[in-house]
């Protein structure tokens, strides 16, 4: 049992403990930290007294300022739907004509659309609008659905094989695999489909194929691509003739496609955004084009 | 090892071990269909191991005679082993997935080495495997010392340092396998959750019983930390994870806390983890390795009864200010902001009481990165813990929340305080516990405390900037009253930050590694005849006490 010494550099006495070797200072407790500790202390009790802080059986004492954080968090939405309400109103009503005319609010449209853009659609479609293998390029001339503000903004708020009722609908069935197609009709289809946008493919070799493949198109392919290839906005099938291409345009994509069927998947962003928002973006879409070109 | 263990004392161990490795087979036969029975293997292989190493040295000679004069060293040798393995394994995954935020790539398309399983693996790695074994070695060492006394078993402290590897590698395993209850830090399933419970309860009651056995008239602070670290955390881990399971032999299992009261019990386990395992038993380990490195008596003791009693009470309430702003009600949210707020104080008088400490033996800082290394601790626990309950304060929390700001305080707590008192704490313990005079290179320790500091800060420092732009960026709007960014321009403008993340955590990695190294190296130097500062002796229990 060690006595109480007396430590030579701080000239404190120690408690008279030991443990090991280790000593302690019976140092008081210097009166800065006391006085912070106070501070503290009557800091959160003031809290306590302006804001609910305090269980009372089944309530709470709910403070001398009144705040809530569910009235708060609801009168900041307000006050935020009213300082956007200058041109989300006008969103709403206006036709896309007279949006597209007006250069103020088309800025908007920009500001906003970029925001909606990138927390809405950038993750299937790119932040830049581009897309990439499966996701349609927004930015081009070529669209499935047709590219008014009008049409993507129908495109938007339904969803494409969507669980919206009105969904709109695009089915590439299976031809090879739920043997509509055999092998050999599957191959000369895509070859032909292939030399719509190839024409050099076109030769001595490829040509018995690809003859072949122009009738299997004509009785199978163009109810919906249309006998010229070209699509149809309206079933959503695509243009067969461009160099736009969702899912590849090379002819061992174009056989995987006939073969195995494409369904692709676009939300419905009815419930999900807010009319202004889905009119924003469908203006923001269409004005990829000015950017592009 | 085995041989300081008495041959009943051998087979009560050899019967724990064929116990744990039929629960296994248990295990593995209900769970077959399920991921439960790999850990069922798990468990079997590892009560197998065990029995099989005792069975090996089952008939050996009987220890010497008097075993209770001595200090029971061994436990604790093995526990600073798994420490350093799980140090460099838990800050491995951590740049691995700090990267891995940098170049997503690095996920290699699988399943298994997703974000989302790696970085549990990283958490649990460092905080209970190198926190944990870190944590059990040292206060198997200084509750012996501090109390003349040698530890009240011979097989549980096998049993809880085995165990509770046994837990972590399940935890680990867990979440490679996709095995995890979506809990922060406590992620393990009910069975290892079970398990850990009686681990941790022998744990608490070996504890105790040495400090019943104490010939000192005095507990000392450090003990008393050591005891709120295991009652505490035995009282967090139960009830945060009362669960049902779907079935016996299923790993899946339901909380049993509804909604919000789940989110506040997950948080209030969450926080108190941090204070209960990663301050309070580490503070254990400054109040004794800190004033035995540098020769200093302890600055004050009524300051150290002020932090404790303040640390113990506020650090209880402060939980729910992780779920400001949530359906949390507003009231539990003030509570908490408020708690957070009068515990800077005792929090801070322990930093403090640590540095006051040093005055008189600055020079031994200057000249000893050993005790810089607890120097740096103490500054680093200080700096956190004010950053910790400024950022409880709800408006602060407003910015602060979700960004890395969060990930860069608990990291200036986790590398900064946590790992730095453990190195400082091994390189004053790893001489003394193989009689070693000191550590095989000072040059080593010198290099080490560079690279953990140079890491620290780097990581500290990305991570505030990158936390603060974020947390800017997500609540600027334009004049029309719409946002400004989107939350990809958040990611894009955090991409310099992860690289320089990524940098600090491998620097610090490679700070574990010249540990592990040079307390290799020191371990298979030849003992000297008496190492230096060596201890007062164990109190033999025969004799009574004066």
């Amino acid at each position: 049992m060690a006595e109480v010494e007396r430590d030579p550099f701080t000239g404190r006495e120690t408690t008279g403990h030991e443990w090991n070797g280790i000593k302690e200072l019976d140092t008081p407790i210097p009166r800065g930290v006391l006085m912070f500790l106070i501070v503290t202390h009557i800091w959160a009790i003031a809290w306590w007294f302006f804001v609910p802080a305090w269980p009372l059986g089944t309530t709470y004492t709910k403070g001398l300022l009144g705040v809530d954080q569910h009235t708060t968090v609801e009168a900041r939405v307000v006050e935020g739907q009213r300082q956007r309400a200058a041109w989300t109103s006008r969103l709403e009503t206006e036709p896309y004509e007279a949006i597209l005319a007006d250069q103020t609010l088309m800025r908007t449209v920009r500001d906003t659309g970029r925001q909606l853009f990138g927390d809405n659609c950038a993750a299937c479609h790119g932040r830049d609008g581009k897309g990439r293998a499966n996701y349609p390029d927004l930015t081009d001339d070529d669209w499935i659905w047709g590219g008014t503000p009008e049409m993507i903004e129908q495109t938007m708020r339904v969803g494409v094989n969507s669980p919206h009722p009105d969904s709109r609908v695009g089915q590439m069935p299976a031809f090879g695999r739920d043997e509509m197609l055999d092998r050999d009709q599957v191959r000369n289809v895509a070859a032909y489909v292939y030399s719509l946008s190839h024409p050099d493919y076109a030769s001595a070799q490829t040509s018995a194929r690809i003859d072949a493949g122009r009738e299997v198109f004509a009785t199978t392919c163009a109810a919906c691509h249309g006998e010229n290839a070209r699509g149809s906005a309206e079933l959503g099938a695509p243009n067969l003739t461009d160099a736009y291409w969702i899912y590849g345009g090379d002819l061992d994509t174009i056989i995987a496609t006939v073969h195995g069927g494409r369904q692709g998947h676009m939300p419905t962003w009815d419930e999900r955004l807010s009319k202004a928002e889905i009119r924003t973006l469908a203006l923001y879409v269409y004005d990829f084009r000015n950017g592009a070109r | 090892m085995l041989a300081n263990l008495t041959s009943s004392e051998r087979q009560n161990a050899l019967v724990i071990a064929v116990a744990v490795a039929i629960a296994g087979a248990a295990m593995a036969i209900a769970g077959r269909a399920d991921v439960m029975g790999v850990h069922g293997v798990i468990v079997m292989l590892f009560g197998g191991v065990v029995a099989w190493l005792v069975m090996g040295s089952l008939y050996a000679p009987e220890p010497a005679e008097d075993r209770s004069a001595s200090y029971y060293d061994d436990p604790i040798k093995v526990g600073i082993a798994l420490a350093m393995v799980w140090a460099v394994f838990g800050m491995f995954m951590g740049v691995w997935v700090a990267a891995q935020l940098a170049w997503p790539s690095l996920a290699f398309d699988a399943a298994w080495s997703s974000f989302g399983r790696l970085r549990p693996m990283h958490t649990s790695g460092v905080i209970f495997g190198f926190g944990g074994n870190a944590l059990i070695a040292t206060s198997f060492h200084v509750v012996q010392r501090t109390s003349r006394a040698r530890l009240a078993g011979q097989v549980s402290p096998w049993f809880v340092l085995l165990g509770f590897n046994l837990f972590c590698v399940l935890a680990v395993s867990g979440y490679l396998l996709g095995v995890t209850q979506s809990k922060e830090y406590a992620e393990a399933e009910w069975y290892a959750d079970l398990w850990l419970v009686i681990v941790w309860v022998t744990y608490f009651i070996l504890y105790i019983a040495t400090i019943a056995r104490r010939k000192e008239p005095h507990i000392y602070v450090a003990n008393w930390y050591f005891m709120a670290f295991i009652l505490v955390v035995a009282i967090l881990h139960i009830v945060n994870n009362l669960a049902l399971p779907v079935s016996w032999g299923h790993a899946k299992s339901y909380t049993i806390w509804p909604g919000v009261q789940d989110a506040m019990v997950q948080w209030w386990y969450g926080h108190n983890a941090v204070a209960f395992f990663l301050t309070a038993g580490f503070l254990g380990m400054l109040y004794y390795y800190l004033p035995v490195r540098a020769q200093r008596p302890i600055f004050s003791y009524r300051l150290s009864i002020l932090s404790f009693w303040g640390i113990t009470f506020f650090y209880m309430w402060a939980g729910s200010h992780h779920l400001h702003y949530t359906a949390l009600p507003h009231w539990v949210q003030t509570l908490g902001m408020t708690f957070s707020v009068m515990l800077l104080v005792p929090s801070w008088a322990s930093a403090g009481n640590a540095l006051l400490t040093l005055n008189g033996a600055w020079h031994r800082v200057r000249d000893d990165a050993t005790l810089r290394f607890m120097m740096a601790a103490a500054v680093f626990y200080g700096l956190s813990t004010f950053e910790g309950s400024f950022m409880a304060i709800r408006p602060v929390n407003s910015l602060s929340h979700y960004t890395d700001w969060t990930v860069g305080h608990v990291h200036a707590g986790a590398l900064g305080w946590v790992a730095l008192i453990t190195f400082g704490s091994f390189y004053t313990l790893v001489p003394s516990l193989w009689k070693r005079e000191r550590m095989y290179s000072a040059a080593l320790v010198e290099w080490h405390f560079w690279l953990a500091i140079a890491g620290t800060l780097i990581y500290v420092f990305a991570m505030w900037n990158s936390g603060i732009i974020q947390g800017l960026m997500w609540r600027t709007y334009t004049e029309e009253g719409a946002l400004a960014y989107s939350f990809v321009d958040s990611l894009v403008a955090m991409y310099p930050y992860y690289i320089a993340r990524a940098f600090g955590g491998l620097l610090f990695l490679i700070g574990a590694l010249v540990g592990c190294y040079n307390i290799w190296m020191t371990v298979r130097a030849a003992p000297v005849a008496a190492a230096r500062g060596s201890d007062v002796p164990a109190h033999p229990a025969a004799v009574p006490g004066e």
